[in-house]
C-alpha cells in the first residue's frame, strides 16, 4: 500500500473504549405543514473501527436517512433526536465549519448513483485534487499526486490517463471506483456506502466488493454498507442490521443471520430472495405493504403482515431480546438465551 | 380465431397475430447504433461510441428473453432501439413478419402502429411518472392520446390498476409520491399495458426494489404475461432473477451478442468465457465461502475503439493469436444455443477448437 495513505493521522481517533460509531435512540422525523413522517424511530447501533456493518431492509425503512444522519446531511425539515457519536465527535453539536472538516476526513460517503456525486464539468482527477487541497491545505501538485495514488489504490487501469477523464467518459464500474477514490481522498475513518453496486453487473460488483473489503482491511476503516442484496451482505459484512419502519428489528453476525434469521420480517426477506431452484415456482412474498409512517407506531410495525402475530404484538413495541451473545431481535417470539 | 385476440377479449382486442405462432414476434437483423462524441473548438465529432455494433436476435411469441451483460455494453441502447425511441443507424427490424417503419405498401408496419404494440418499463419508477398527475390519469394518458374517449380511458386505467393489484378505489387518485417504490413500479407496468402491447421491454424493472417487493413484481409479471398473452424482453444485472424469469437468455459484451440460448443451456453449459466469468461472479450466499479473487479482472475496453477480432480477447484467459486476427462467428451448439468464440467454432484455428479434417 502507498506510503501516503499510511501516514498516521492524529486527532481523529475515538477515545479508548468508545466504538467508532455509536448511535443511541436515533430518531428522525420529517415535519412539513401537512404531515409528519417518522422515518427513523429509535435506532441503536455500534460499529468498531475495521468492522463492516450491512444494513438491509424494506425500501423506505430509513436506511439512507440513518446514513445521512451520521454525516449531518439531512435537510432542515428533519428533526433529529438521540445520540450520534462518530470517532469521538458529538455530530449533533458540530458547527458548519467543523462539519466541513469532518465530512471527507473523518467520514465519507459513496452514493448509489455516482453521477450525482461527481461534478460533470471537471475531470475526476481535478475533483480529487481539490478535495485534498481544501482539506489538507496542500499544493495543487501534491493534490494531483494523491489523486494518482488513489486511482492506483482503487485499481483503475491506466490511472494516469484516466485522471483527465470527465465522469461521463468512464464506464459504470470505473465511475464507481472514482467515487470510492473521492471518498477515500482524505483517509476517512468511516466509509458510508449506500447501495454502491446495485447498478453494476456481477463481474464488476464482485470486483468492487473485494476492493472495498481490501481497502477496509488495509486502512482499518469502519464501513456501513446499505444493500438490498443478501448475497452482497454475504460477501462483505461482518454484522448485519435489518431495518423495518424506522427501527432495527434484527442485528447479528452475518452467517448466523443468513442461516437462521430470528425476526419474522428477516425470515420473510430471506424467503423472498430469488435463487436458482425457484424456476417455475411462485415466489414467496410478504403479504401486505409497509405501514404509513405518518403516526409513530406504538406496536410491532410488522404485526399487520406477520404470520406469527399475537395480541401481545400490538400492545407495545417489542423490546430487544437476545437469544445468544451478539444477536438480538425485536420480536416477542424470540427466546431469551 | 386468433389466440391473442381471444386472450385480450375481456378488455379490448389485441392487434392481430398475423404471422402465426411460428413467426418470430421480433426479428432484429444486424442493427447498429453509434453515438458521436462532440468536442474540440468547433464542436465537431471527435470520436464515435459504438454502443450497439451489429446485433442480431429474435424474440419469439410468448417467450421471455432475458438480456444480461456488462455495465455499458449496450443493453439499454438496444432496448431503446427495440422501442424505436431512437432509430438504428443500419439494420432491420421485422415485427411479426412486417418490416418496421418500412414502406407499408410493400408489407411494412408504420412506426405509429409499431409503437403502440411495443411498450417499455424503465428502472426508475419515480422518474418515469408525472408527479403532478394522479396515477389513474398517468395510465389513461396514452390511450387518450391514441383516441380513446376520456371515460373509457379512465375505465381501462382502473381495470389495469386492479390487474396489477392496486385496488382502484384506494389508489386511483393517489399521486406518485404517495406510493411505495414497489407500488410505483406496478403503476409503471399498468401504464405500459394501457395500449394493449404485445411486446413489453423491461429495463431493470426490479433493480430498485427490495427483495420482498421484487418477488411481488416478478409474480405479477408472470401472471400478466399469462392473462394478456405478452412477450417480454427482460434486462437485468441480477443473474438469479434472469434465470427465474427467462425462457432464453442473450449475453452482450461491448456492443455485441456473445452468447444466446435456452436458459438452462446458458446457466448449465455457458460456452463463452465472458458468460462463464459472469456466472462465476455471482455472490456465493455463504459467508463461509467468500470469494477471494474476482473471476474477471481489468476493465472493459473503450467502446470508442474496441479491440480487433474478438472484443473479449483483452480480458480472456484463453485468448490466442486467432482471437486478435479474426472476429469469431457465432458457433451453433445445438438446440438454439450459440456462442461467438473461436473455441466453440470447429476449424477456427484456436487450439481448444475442434480440428476440422483437411
Ligand atoms: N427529505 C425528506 N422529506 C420527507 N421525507 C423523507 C425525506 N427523506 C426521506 N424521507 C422519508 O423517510 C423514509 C425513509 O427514507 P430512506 O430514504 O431512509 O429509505 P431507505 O430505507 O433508504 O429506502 P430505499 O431502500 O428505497 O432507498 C421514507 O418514507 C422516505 O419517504
Ligand atoms: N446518448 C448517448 N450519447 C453518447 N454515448 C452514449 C449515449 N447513450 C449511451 N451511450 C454509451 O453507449 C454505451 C452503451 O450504453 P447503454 O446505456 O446501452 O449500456 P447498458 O448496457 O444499458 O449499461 P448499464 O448496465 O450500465 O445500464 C455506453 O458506453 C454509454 O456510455
Ligand atoms: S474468441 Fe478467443 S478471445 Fe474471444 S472469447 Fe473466445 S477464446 Fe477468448
Ligand atoms: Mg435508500
Ligand atoms: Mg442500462
Amino acid at each position: 500500500m502507498s506510503a501516503l495513505l499510511q501516514q498516521d493521522v492524529p486527532t481523529k481517533l475515538a477515545p479508548a473504549g468508545e466504538p467508532l460509531v455509536r448511535l443511541r435512540d436515533l430518531s428522525v422525523r420529517f415535519v412539513s405543514r401537512d404531515a409528519t413522517m417518522h422515518a427513523v424511530n429509535g435506532v441503536d447501533l455500534d460499529l468498531s473501527a475495521g468492522e463492516v456493518l450491512c444494513i438491509l431492509g424494506e425500501s423506505g425503512s430509513g436506511k439512507s436517512v440513518t446514513m445521512r444522519a451520521l454525516m449531518k446531511l439531512l435537510p432542515k425539515s428533519a428533526v433529529v433526536t438521540g445520540e450520534i457519536r462518530v470517532a469521538g465527535n458529538d455530530v449533533q453539536r458540530m458547527s458548519e465549519n467543523q462539519l466541513q472538516e469532518f465530512r471527507g476526513s473523518t467520514v465519507a460517503m459513496v452514493f448509489q448513483e455516482p453521477m450525482t456525486a461527481l461534478d460533470p464539468v471537471y475531470s475526476v482527477g481535478r475533483q480529487i485534487a481539490e478535495t485534498v487541497q481544501r482539506h489538507e491545505g496542500v499544493s495543487r501538485a501534491a493534490g494531483m499526486a494523491r489523486a494518482l495514488e488513489l486511482f492506483e489504490l482503487v485499481q483503475i487501469p491506466s490511472a494516469k490517463r484516466r485522471l483527465a477523464a470527465y465522469p461521463h467518459e468512464l464506464s459504470g464500474g470505473l465511475r464507481q471506483r472514482a467515487m470510492i477514490a473521492v471518498a477515500l481522498a482524505c483517509r476517512p475513518k468511516l466509509l458510508l456506502a449506500d447501495e454502491p453496486t446495485t447498478a453494476l453487473d456481477a463481474t464488476v460488483q464482485i470486483q468492487i466488493l473485494l476492493l472495498l473489503r481490501k481497502l477496509q482491511e488495509d486502512l482499518g476503516m469502519g464501513v456501513v454498507f446499505v444493500t438490498h442484496d443478501l448475497g452482497v451482505a454475504g460477501e462483505i459484512a461482518d454484522r448485519v442490521a435489518v431495518m423495518y419502519a424506522g427501527r432495527v428489528v434484527e442485528e447479528g453476525p452475518v452467517s448466523a443471520l443468513m442461516r437462521s434469521p430470528l425476526h419474522p420480517y428477516a425470515k420473510g426477506l430471506l424467503g423472498a430472495t430469488v435463487h436458482a431452484g425457484l424456476r417455475g415456482h411462485r415466489l414467496t412474498t410478504i403479504p401486505g405493504a409497509p405501514p404509513s409512517l405518518e403516526t409513530l407506531p406504538a406496536a410491532c410495525s410488522f404485526a399487520p403482515r406477520c404470520a406469527e402475530a399475537e395480541p401481545a404484538c400490538l400492545a407495545a413495541v417489542p423490546a430487544e431480546r437476545s437469544p445468544e451473545p451478539g444477536r438480538k431481535a425485536r420480536c416477542i417470539h424470540v427466546r431469551v438465551g | 380465431m386468433r389466440f391473442a385476440v381471444l386472450l385480450g377479449m375481456d378488455l379490448d382486442p389485441t392487434p392481430d397475430d398475423r404471422g402465426g405462432p411460428a413467426q418470430a414476434l421480433l426479428d432484429i437483423r444486424d442493427i447498429k447504433r453509434h453515438f458521436p462524441i462532440k468536442g474540440g473548438f468547433f464542436g465537431g465529432t471527435v470520436a464515435t461510441v459504438r454502443a450497439v455494433d451489429g446485433v442480431s436476435f429474435t424474440i419469439r411469441k410468448g417467450e421471455t428473453l432475458g438480456i444480461v451483460g456488462e455495465s455499458g455494453c449496450g443493453k439499454s441502447t438496444t432496448a431503446r432501439l427495440l422501442m424505436r425511441l431512437m432509430d438504428p443507424d443500419v439494420g432491420s427490424m421485422i415485427f411479426d413478419g412486417e418490416g418496421v417503419a418500412e414502406n407499408t405498401q410493400s408489407g411494412g408496419i408504420a412506426l405509429k402502429d409499431y409503437r403502440r404494440q411495443v411498450q417499455m418499463v424503465f428502472q426508475d419508477s419515480y422518474a418515469s411518472l408525472n408527479p403532478r398527475l394522479p396515477i389513474e390519469d398517468s395510465i389513461a394518458f396514452a390511450p387518450k392520446v391514441h383516441g380513446l374517449p376520456d371515460r373509457e380511458a379512465r375505465e381501462r386505467a382502473r381495470e389495469l390498476l386492479a390487474a396489477v393489484g392496486l385496488a382502484p378505489a384506494q389508489f386511483a387518485r393517489r399521486y406518485p409520491h404517495e406510493l411505495s417504490g414497489g407500488q410505483r413500479q406496478r403503476v409503471n407496468i399498468a401504464r405500459a399495458l394501457a395500449l394493449r402491447p404485445r411486446l413489453v421491454i423491461l429495463d431493470e424493472p426490479v433493480s430498485a426494489l427490495d427483495k420482498s417487493v421484487e418477488a411481488q413484481v416478478l409474480n405479477l409479471l408472470v401472471d400478466l404475461k399469462e392473462s394478456f398473452g405478452l412477450t417480454y424482453a427482460f434486462i437485468s444485472h441480477d443473474l438469479n432473477v434472469v434465470q427465474y424469469i427467462s425462457d432464453r437468455v442473450l449475453v452482450m459484451y461491448l456492443g455485441k451478442v456473445v452468447e444466446m440460448g435456452p436458459v438452462d443451456a446458458i446457466y448449465d453449459r455457458p460456452a463463452h468465457p465472458y458468460t462463464q466469468a459472469l456466472l462465476a461472479s455471482r455472490p456465493s450466499m455463504d459467508p463461509g465461502k467468500r470469494r477471494m479473487e474476482p473471476p474477471l479482472t481489468g476493465d472493459p475496453p473503450n467502446p470508442v475503439n474496441p479491440p480487433s477480432g474478438c472484443r473479449f480477447r483483452t480480458r480472456c484467459p484463453f485468448a490466442e493469436d486467432v482471437c486478435a486476427a479474426i472476429e469469431p462467428a457465432s458457433a451453433d451448439l445445438g438446440a438454439g444455443h450459440q456462442a461467438a468464440c473461436h473455441m466453440a467454432l470447429p476449424g477456427s484455428g484456436h487450439s481448444k477448437a475442434l480440428q476440422v479434417a483437411a
